[in-house]
């Protein structure tokens, strides 16, 4: 088995070493939730549910805001900047790529203006 | 450098936009100061897409690149970057050539959740907007794209973290 030492991954393992909370997670990918709407989907009491959205939270998998009385979960930051990070490395090799497509676009179109020239001849 | 005819002035690099637009789909865009016939050229030429493709100062260096662009054309590019010892290769199917305008092909080197990708070239006033459109099968196919194009430690992290999700996410019971 591969050893995992750093902290808050043993926290992520711990967290998902529970069904209930796999589940969450999974719901949470399709789309932000409240604690209540999670507690009915998993037919679980309030407190149940809270205690299982604290854990993930701990790891940093999930983050929550209450706005008035409803407490919403959605995934959390750190899948969030992995996300933004992994596109802009994307954006950053396209760009790379594109300055590199802008030479031969310039010399191409140097091409076609002296072809151009030689065929008015 | 080579000499510049007339007072054409300096090109300018156009910058390049990213965006995750849906679950499913990223889209890139560029502008290039030239006419879409020209910029379609350099994507359908191989002996041309090969000077660009695996740009050197990404760290890449292009093997081979075969690209034969017609509608059920294949193309297979391989290249490898500085960091890693193995080469990587790109290959699939042309599904949609329109001269100047359309290039659609299919991305087949992943473990079967290969996006689609779709580029047009719209052009504008002597000057070309390229889209790049990438649409994957699913959410879990472009998650895991993510996922598992991360080089850094984290990256790993979240890959295997992913792995799990996906393994154990079909086992979880919905009683």
């Amino acid at each position: 088995m591969v050893q995992y030492s750093s902290a808050p991954l043993d926290a992520s393992f711990a967290a998902l070493s529970d069904a209930t909370r796999r589940g969450v997670l999974e719901q949470l990918g399709r789309a932000d939730a409240s604690i209540t709407d999670l507690a009915e989907k998993f037919h679980m009491t309030l407190t149940g549910m809270k205690k299982h959205v604290g854990v993930l939270e701990h790891a940093g998998l999930v983050t929550t805001e209450k706005v008035g009385r409803v407490r919403t979960c959605k995934l959390g930051l750190r899948r969030l900047e992995e996300e933004t990070a992994w596109i802009e490395r994307h954006r950053q090799l396209w760009a790379s790529r594109f300055d590199e497509l802008d030479k031969v676009v310039e010399e191409l179109k140097r091409k076609e203006k002296v072809d151009g020239r030689k065929r008015r001849k | 450098m080579d000499a510049r005819g007339e007072s054409e002035p300096t090109p300018m690099k156009n910058p390049t936009t990213t965006e995750r637009k849906s679950d499913r789909e990223l889209v890139a865009t560029r502008t290039f100061n030239a006419p879409a016939r020209i910029v379609f050229e350099a994507w359908t030429r191989p002996e041309l897409l090969k000077r660009w493709w695996a740009p050197k100062s990404f760290g890449l260096t292009m093997i081979s690149c075969e690209a034969d662009v017609r509608v059920g054309g294949t193309y297979r590019l391989v290249f490898r970057h500085d960091a890693f010892p193995e080469p990587m290769a790109f290959f699939g199917r042309y599904i949609e050539v329109t001269p100047h305008s359309r290039l659609v092909w299919t991305n087949e080197e992943g473990d079967g959740g290969g996006q689609v990708t779709t580029v047009t070239f719209e052009e504008k006033g002597g000057k070309t907007l390229l889209v790049m459109h990438d649409l994957y099968p699913s959410k879990e196919a472009l998650d895991a794209a993510i996922a598992s194009g991360s080089t850094s430690g984290t990256g790993e992290t979240f890959e295997q973290l992913d792995e799990l999700l996906v393994t154990l996410g079909e086992s979880v019971g919905r009683s």
